[in-house]
């Protein structure tokens, strides 16, 4: 059988791909599917735990964490969106209307 | 067996993954984040969670990465397309990430409550009816908040997308 640290190191290496994409990237988009990846490699531990410790909570939890991520990629193409329309960039540099 | 299917799902979605990360075009992130997600929802399969497997199926591939594409070709993406894709002076950032990468690495590599080989056995009965009599009995409160959330995105993103003055 596959040892639990297996799924774990899987996780690790994925939030770190996602992690680069958030912080490296400059495209709105791109950023987004990287918490996209984020929030995906989260789903894993959640479910890897809850399998090798006979629990369902991992389960539910990775439930609630996908209708969240609905929730937030709806709200968050909405926005995206809403700022094409008004300032016609893709930049996240572009975007500094919240600094004050 | 299970070590094998392992290691080629596990392998198939780190390359997508970097793929979404370092492609140029947003439609090729796009398309390869689709794959790694049906690379996932294998490795949960592979966990003994078959309906969570669907559930990322419909959800994910079905529905974000839909909404995903409509948006990129509703915006025109071929000024991001021309523009550098990696700025090079996001030195902090990389240290960063290489800091988060190692810790990580080391944590887990140097723990030993993470060399679990076998899972305990679940309790006897149908894995599908426990999970719902746990999500509706126990969980029912967060139940209720995820479906207010989503209503109160449903509703947010219609308002946030409709066009001024319309």
């Amino acid at each position: 059988m596959v040892p639990l640290s297996w799924y774990i190191l899987l996780g690790v290496v994925l939030f770190v791909i996602g992690a680069a994409g958030v912080l490296l990237r400059r495209n709105i988009l791109v950023v987004l599917m990287s918490l996209e990846l984020l929030l995906n490699s989260v789903n894993i531990n959640f479910i890897a735990f809850g399998h090798y410790h006979g629990d369902f909570r991992g389960r539910i939890f990775a439930i609630f964490v996908i209708a969240i991520t609905a929730a937030e990629v709806a709200v968050a193409l909405g926005i995206l969106v809403a700022l094409v329309r008004n300032k016609s960039t893709l930049k996240v540099d572009d975007v500094t209307m919240m600094k004050g | 067996m299970g070590q094998g299917f392992f290691l080629l799902f596990a392998a198939v979605s780190v390359i997508t993954a970097l793929t979404v990360v370092l492609a140029r075009n947003p439609i090729h992130s796009a398309l390869a984040l689709m794959a790694c997600f049906l690379q996932i929802s294998a490795i949960f399969v592979l966990l003994g969670a078959p309906l969570l497997a669907v559930i990322q199926i419909f959800v994910y591939v079905g529905a974000i990465m839909v909404l995903f594409l409509f948006v990129i070709m509703m915006i025109d993406v071929r000024e991001a397309v021309l523009q550098r894709f990696l700025p090079g002076g996001n030195l902090p950032a990389l240290v960063l990430l290489g800091l988060l990468g190692i810790e990580m690495l080391a944590l887990v590599l140097w723990s030993d409550r993470f060399s679990v080989s076998e899972p305990v056995a679940v309790s006897g009965g149908d894995e599908v009816r426990q999970l719902g009599t746990t999500l509706f009995a126990d969980y029912l409160l967060p139940f209720e908040v995820a479906s207010v959330i989503l209503l109160a995105a449903l509703v947010g993103a219609i308002v946030l997308a409709r066009r001024e003055s319309g």
